[in-house]
């Protein structure tokens, strides 16, 4: 089964470790992940100004190729990319006045009206695998990984566009769960991880790093699981900056969610690419066991 | 921290804008300062989020503007999915920050951004950075 799929700019290069095992994770799984043809950047950031159109062309010409590609459904992976094209989604199906003024500048043959449904992969293995399917298929089961799952903010916020719970997501706990980890839940898994700030104030990280990181550690977790690539480098490199300040800071591997889909699978961790990890993690995963080499998986997709 | 308030001070100009751009009615707040307590960056402001709202509903534009707080917010959205009164500040934050960004002032310039940096940045953290803090 083919699925319409928008990787986006950061996981052709620094995240190709978010992308590369969950293509072939869902290949395992009788799934292809099928490209937009002609994607381009989503933007990054959705714009909350009322006025502000022009930053809504790239993410709606992004879905109007979804559109042409004869596809109802839009996969993505990286959560700032779902964020923004969901929301702008929302706009198109929402305030006809500024449809129309966008399908009028954008010049792509058709009008758009949000036909499409942004989802994330997470919701795909949810919705349309089902954890007790999903579960079926793990050929290494993660078991003895205590692995707290983070969800920062785009995946959950605003809520209009939240893939769970706002407050209590279970969506990762569940997914892990399948997997045969044991998720250790804690009370900072929604925080922000300071985001795009990095930029202007790249010496407040480690600050908005430590309460998260420490929640985790405190809850017994020995590795945290992620969804975004600006989680993974706030946080690694928030990391790398408290243990130099605070003596006994214990560094945590941080994980992307496909890489232990990956794993579980049997896939090995050649499709992996460890390597570009902030938070390396091969000892905790040699520890468990868990780096044997790929074996077959029966696909579920048809 | 104290401000004078007078009709004389308040630039009704500012808060037309602030509302038009953000879409957000600001006599919605009742200073319950739910948005300060959800904030993962409060401790980074000088003046707090709840105050913001009660500064720009006031049109005190000068307070605002020489403030940092506008830039520290990372509209992570958590004020706004706790707020009681279903206001969006992150919207607001963003109007005050285009308030200036459009008048050809930057909050950071690119070469500014060490080389390292720029090398290891994810590139989302790059293209939201520069959309939030340039014109």
């Amino acid at each position: 089964m083919s699925l319409a799929y928008y990787p986006g700019c950061t996981l052709k290069t620094r995240a190709r470790n978010l992308e590369k095992p969950a293509v072939a994770s869902m290949e395992a799984l009788g799934f292809k992940l099928d490209e937009v043809p002609r994607w381009n950047c989503c933007g990054a950031v959705y714009s909350l100004a009322d006025d502000d159109l022009i930053h809504r062309v790239a993410p709606v010409r992004n879905l109007i190729r979804v559109k042409k590609q004869g596809k109802t459904e839009l996969v993505t992976l990286c959560a700032f990319c779902l964020n923004t094209l969901k929301r702008a989604n929302l706009l198109m199906k929402e305030d006809v006045e500024k449809r129309d003024t966008l399908n009028d500048f954008i010049d792509e043959g058709i009008d758009y009206s949000g036909e499409v449904k942004v989802v994330h992969l997470l919701e795909v293995l949810r919705d349309d695998i089902g954890w007790e399917a999903l579960s079926q298929k793990v050929k290494l089961p993660l078991r003895e990984l205590k692995a707290a799952p983070y969800y920062g903010c785009t995946l959950l916020r605003p809520r209009e566009v939240a893939i769970d719970d706002v407050e209590d997501p279970t969506i990762l706990r569940e997914f892990l769960k399948a997997l045969g980890a044991s998720p250790v839940d804690f009370p900072e898994s929604t925080r922000c991880c300071g985001s795009y700030q990095v930029i202007s104030s790249p010496d407040d990280i480690a600050e908005y790093a430590r309460p998260i990181l420490n929640s985790a550690l405190s809850h017994g977790a020995e590795a945290m699981v992620l969804t975004c690539p600006l989680c993974d480098y706030n946080l690694g490199q928030g990391q790398k900056e408290l243990a130099k300040k605070q003596s006994g800071f214990r560094e945590m591997p941080l994980l992307y969610f496909t890489q232990l889909l990956a794993l579980a699978l049997g896939l090995g961790p050649q499709v992996c690419h460890f390597e570009l990890n902030h938070g390396s993690p091969e000892s905790l995963l040699k520890e468990k066991n868990l780096l044997s080499q790929s074996r077959s998986v029966q696909p579920i997709g048809g | 921290m104290y401000v004078t308030i007078s009709p004389k001070r308040s630039r009704r100009e500012f808060v037309r804008k602030v509302k038009e751009l953000s879409g957000q009615n600001l006599q919605l707040c009742y200073q319950c300062g739910m948005c300060s307590g959800n904030c993962p960056a409060a401790s980074n402001m000088d003046i707090s989020p709840r105050r913001i709202i009660e500064l720009a509903r006031l049109g005190l534009d000068e307070e605002i503007a020489g403030s940092k707080t506008v830039w520290t917010c990372a509209s992570c959205l958590a004020c706004a999915v706790n707020c009681p009164r279903g206001f969006d500040l992150s919207k607001v934050m963003e109007a005050i920050r285009l308030l200036t960004l459009r008048k050809n002032i930057d909050h950071i310039r690119p070469e500014d951004i060490s080389p390292k940096q720029r090398c290891e940045l994810p590139q989302i953290a790059m293209v939201s950075g520069l959309r939030k803090f340039t014109g």
